[in-house]
């Protein structure tokens, strides 16, 4: 038997994707366009939140959104149909979450012509997504007030790697233990520079806050 | 739960370095992994012989790990410590103002041919 050769590798599993997410970026720099990649449970108002901020902006700026999910084309036909906007599914095949070529591939399949913003829904999960580059310029999250104040601590990483929490379902705060400034601390302890914005994506109140931040980031971009 | 995830690209790259290497067949991967890299070792085992022994590349080939201790930094009192153990609060002052040092490698160390 031949002796055994070793191959030093050294390598984090992750780099390849750290570049397609930069390289990716960089592309839709180049094109004036600007990817969110929006992260929460599922249930916390990811669809309802976007018909509401995609309704108040689509005369003032193009949009398209991308569905991701398991299975099932339910989200993308909700968002056309409540938008009149171009909405595709992407399916992961299982996966918990999407990776930077995934969202690529997603991309080719929307006609970018004339599109400011594109917003990526990502698989419900606090977990996985948050340890994936997307290749968006910004990372926003969702969280609703019915899974409670304390989720900064026990998902510390989908936090940090957030410049947007948005407080979901606030109509019900009376009924819930949920306390709106422990967990704007807590958000703060993991990413100081994130900002919380609460809403209720039911009666749209407070949407419009998520969609002048939305508005200005996207004009940064283009501008930068 | 995104260790098949994980497992697909620690095959891809496997795959690369063994071409460019000429090798036909892989006996072993050696991993490094941080303790708070949130991977479960023994779900990435299973995605491993799932997915390897589909591959000619990797029928059969052994996964092997490292677990490297994760160390946390304090900002206050600039002592490092063990993260398992005391989280996020500095075991010297009690301050949170801490960070990371390492930890969270997911690493491909080597493989043997």
């Amino acid at each position: 038997m031949d002796p055994v050769k070793v191959i030093e590798i050294k390598k984090s599993v992750f780099e390849d994707n750290d570049k397609d997410a930069c390289l990716l970026r960089k592309e839709l720099k180049d094109k004036g366009v600007y990817l969110l990649n929006l992260m929460s449970s599922p249930g916390s108002g990811k669809t309802t939140t976007l018909i509401r901020v995609i309704n108040l902006l689509r005369d003032k700026i193009g949009i398209a959104v991308m569905e991701a999910d398991i299975d099932s084309d339910v989200d993308a036909i909700k968002i056309k149909e409540a938008t009149g906007i171009q909405s595709i599914q992407l399916h992961t095949g299982g996966m918990c979450h999407l990776d930077a070529e995934m969202t690529r591939q997603g991309l080719d399949n929307v006609d970018l012509k004339g599109l400011d913003l594109v917003v990526l829904e990502n698989v419900g999960n606090l977990v996985c997504p948050a340890e994936f580059d997307t290749g968006a310029c910004r990372n926003a999250m969702i969280l609703s007030v019915p899974e409670g104040h304390d989720k900064p601590l026990k998902y510390p990483l989908m936090f940090s790697v957030c410049d947007l929490v948005i407080v979901n379902k606030i109509d019900v705060l009376p009924y819930f233990d949920f306390d709106l400034e422990k967990c704007t601390e807590y958000v703060h302890m993991r990413n100081p520079r994130a900002q919380v914005i609460p809403i209720c994506a039911k009666t749209g109140e407070g949407v419009e806050k998520v969609a002048e931040w939305l508005l200005t980031e996207v004009k940064n971009w283009k501008n930068k | 739960m995104h260790e098949l995830g994980i497992v697909f690209y620690i095959i891809r790259d496997v795959k690369k370095a063994a071409e460019e290497n000429g090798v036909e067949h892989v006996n072993a991967v050696v991993m490094n992994i941080g303790e708070v890299s949130t991977i479960v070792p023994d779900y990435l085992m299973d995605c491993w012989r799932w997915a390897a022994d589909k591959e000619d590349l990797l029928r059969g080939c052994e996964l092997r790990f490292n677990i490297l201790p994760a160390v946390t930094f304090c900002e206050d009192c600039h002592q490092e410590y063990p993260t398992v153990e005391h989280g996020r609060t500095c075991p010297y002052c009690g301050s949170e103002k801490t960070y990371l040092l390492k930890g969270n490698e997911v690493e491909i160390k080597e493989i043997e041919v």
